[in-house]
């Protein structure tokens, strides 16, 4: 399509991080069609980091912090519909049928559909509460308060995050996780061992090396109970044990799907007028050897929702920017660009006593991947120009990479 | 309104494309020098969650936020696109004898 053809009408299907930028993003470039999202949430776009963080804490009092987009949709006439769910696709009809009996036709159907947060499959499993959307969140905020005995299943990102909420609030807390370390999948050893310390020195009891196998409602709480034969009361008990992508849409509509909805590397689906982005997309990334991810993270789901904007527009632009996430901890900032797993080799750099850079090398020498835990002024700015390095399959010297006193940045000029 | 000149820090306290803290009587400002030796200042604080920018990297005219990438134009203040979309303050800055001064309303 393009942006002279005033007609024609974009939809898309999820009003999230994601659906948002792109729709903005078309019309920042010059569509003047109609651009229609769909959402079954009943709020304009909203940041989802906050909820585990500031709002749990109650640094920030509102759990609908829209987004810079979000603001935009009136000025720039996009149409939202609010609190329906599309029900189902018809690629061939090129229509959508949604909860409430409306049918809406596309010429491009963009689905930032996301991710939902998965459900303990155990006896008593729907007594964990999830947290995924601003609701969620303020349910959880509701039971936090001093002295409360928190049980989380899960020692990932979300996990940790919502028992050092819970821990600044004054709870009790206890994080159940069946691996024998936290942050397993995200992050090396070195800087998880960091992040454990640091919630070990804040009170939050960890057991390892277990799952739960049920939880009991009793009339004086609720009893979960472990794999290994523990048990533990509970006065509330929340699960952080990782998302899954919203795919029954695009599955029931014949769309391949491989762990989220696949895509090319321009984000397009096996139907050519429908695209994916965001946290329901699973992509080819070139700029890591063309391996298929499914990336959940914040700045992904933007920069994927404009890049598919832009293509819809008939733009070829490669999705192509690094993974990249961020977690915050008590003080603790946590920063990691590309998969630490797919290097050989660590450099650290240790900025000060507790904050700690990892580079990861290939076998070739190449920075693929780098972390880091810290103070956010110690660690950002070298992490940004890691993911600069990387972006240009640099080969640094790891000596220069070890010393805290040399400016990293000086490697980009080379 | 009454201007003042503030004497902010030396020249050579902020190195070529990179920023610094300047704290004065309560507020935070980011005081920018580019690869050029040209000088600048904007409001401390990102727009978006109110982080200290001088933690943030510096490249050509643009400083990104240091916590979730968000950039903005230090030479105009503009905010360059999502997560951010409220310009940052500008406030007038000369060199004098070495010294950099800010110009902030009492
Ligand atoms: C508590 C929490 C903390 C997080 N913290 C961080 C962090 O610190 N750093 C980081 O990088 N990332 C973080 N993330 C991840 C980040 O928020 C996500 O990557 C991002 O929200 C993904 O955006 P999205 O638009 O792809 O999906 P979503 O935000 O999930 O939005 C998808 C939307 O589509 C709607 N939808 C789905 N199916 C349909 C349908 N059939 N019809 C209509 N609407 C539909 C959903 O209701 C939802 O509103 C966090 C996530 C959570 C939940
Ligand atoms: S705090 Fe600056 S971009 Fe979020």
């Amino acid at each position: 399509m393009t942006n002279e053809t005033a007609t024609g009408q974009i939809i898309i299907v999820g009003a999230g991080e994601c659906g948002g930028r792109a729709a903005v993003a078309l019309r920042e470039r010059g569509w003047k069609g109609k651009v229609t999202v769909v959402g079954e949430e009943t709020l304009p776009p909203y940041e989802r980091p906050q909820l585990s963080k500031g709002f749990l804490t109650k640094k920030v009092e509102t759990s609908t912090f829209g987004n810079a987009d979000s603001t935009k949709f009136g000025p720039l006439e996009i149409e939202h519909l609010v609190n329906v769910k599309v029900e189902s696709l018809d690629r061939a009809a090129h229509s959508l049928s949604l909860a409430d009996g409306r049918h809406l036709s596309y010429d491009r159907l963009l689905l930032a559909t996301g991710a939902s947060a998965r459900r303990p499959s155990i006896p008593g499993g729907e007594m964990a509460l999830c947290l995924r959307t601003s609701a969620d969140a303020e349910n959880i905020r509701t039971r936090l308060h001093p002295g409360r005995k928190v049980v989380i299943i899960g020692g990932g990102l979300i996990g940790l995050e919502v028992a050092a909420s819970a821990t600044i609030q004054g709870c009790s807390v206890t994080l159940i996780e069946r691996n024998d370390k936290v942050l397993s999948r995200c992050a090396p050893i070195s800087i998880a061992g960091i992040v454990e310390a640091r919630h070990r020195a804040e009170g939050v009891r960890f057991i390892f090396g277990t799952g739960v196998k049920s939880i009991e409602d009793r009339t004086d709480g609720l009893l979960v109970s472990t794999t290994a034969g523990l048990t533990l009361d509970a006065d509330v008990v929340i699960a952080g044990i990782g998302a899954l992508p919203n795919v029954a849409l695009a599955k029931a509509a014949g769309l391949a799907v491989d762990n989220g909805i696949s895509t090319n590397e321009f984000l397009q689906t096996s139907d050519p007028d429908i695209y994916a982005a965001g946290d329901c997309a699973s992509t080819v990334h070139p700029l890591l050897d063309g391996v298929r991810l499914r990336l959940e993270s914040w700045r992904s789901a933007l920069e994927q929702g404009e890049r598919a904007a832009r293509n819809i527009l008939g733009e070829d632009v490669r999705q192509g920017t690094l993974p990249w996430f961020w977690s915050d901890q008590f003080e603790l900032c946590l920063q990691v660009v590309g998969l630490p797993q797919t290097g050989g080799t660590t450099i650290e750099r240790w900025l000060s006593p507790d904050a700690l850079l990892n580079f990861h090398l290939d076998g070739e020498g190449r920075l693929v991947a780098a972390s880091a835990v810290g103070q956010l002024n110690l660690i950002a700015k070298d992490i940004r120009v890691a993911e600069m390095l990387i972006a240009r399959r640099a080969r640094p010297d790891p000596r220069l990479l070890a010393e805290p006193t040399y400016r990293l940045k000086t490697l980009l000029a080379a | 309104m009454i201007a003042n000149w503030i004497d902010a820090c030396a020249a050579g306290d902020i190195e070529n494309e990179d920023v610094i803290r300047f704290d004065h009587e309560g507020q935070t400002f980011a005081i920018y020098r580019t690869e050029d030796d040209r000088y600048f200042a904007t409001a401390g604080l990102c727009t978006h969650e109110a982080v200290h920018l001088s933690s943030g990297l510096v490249m050509g005219t643009i400083i990104e936020c240091p916590k979730h990438n968000g950039r903005f134009d230090f030479t105009s203040g503009k905010a360059k696109g999502a997560p951010v979309c409220v310009d940052l303050r500008t406030f007038p800055v000369k060199v004098e004898d070495d010294r950099v001064y800010v110009q902030i309303d009492a």
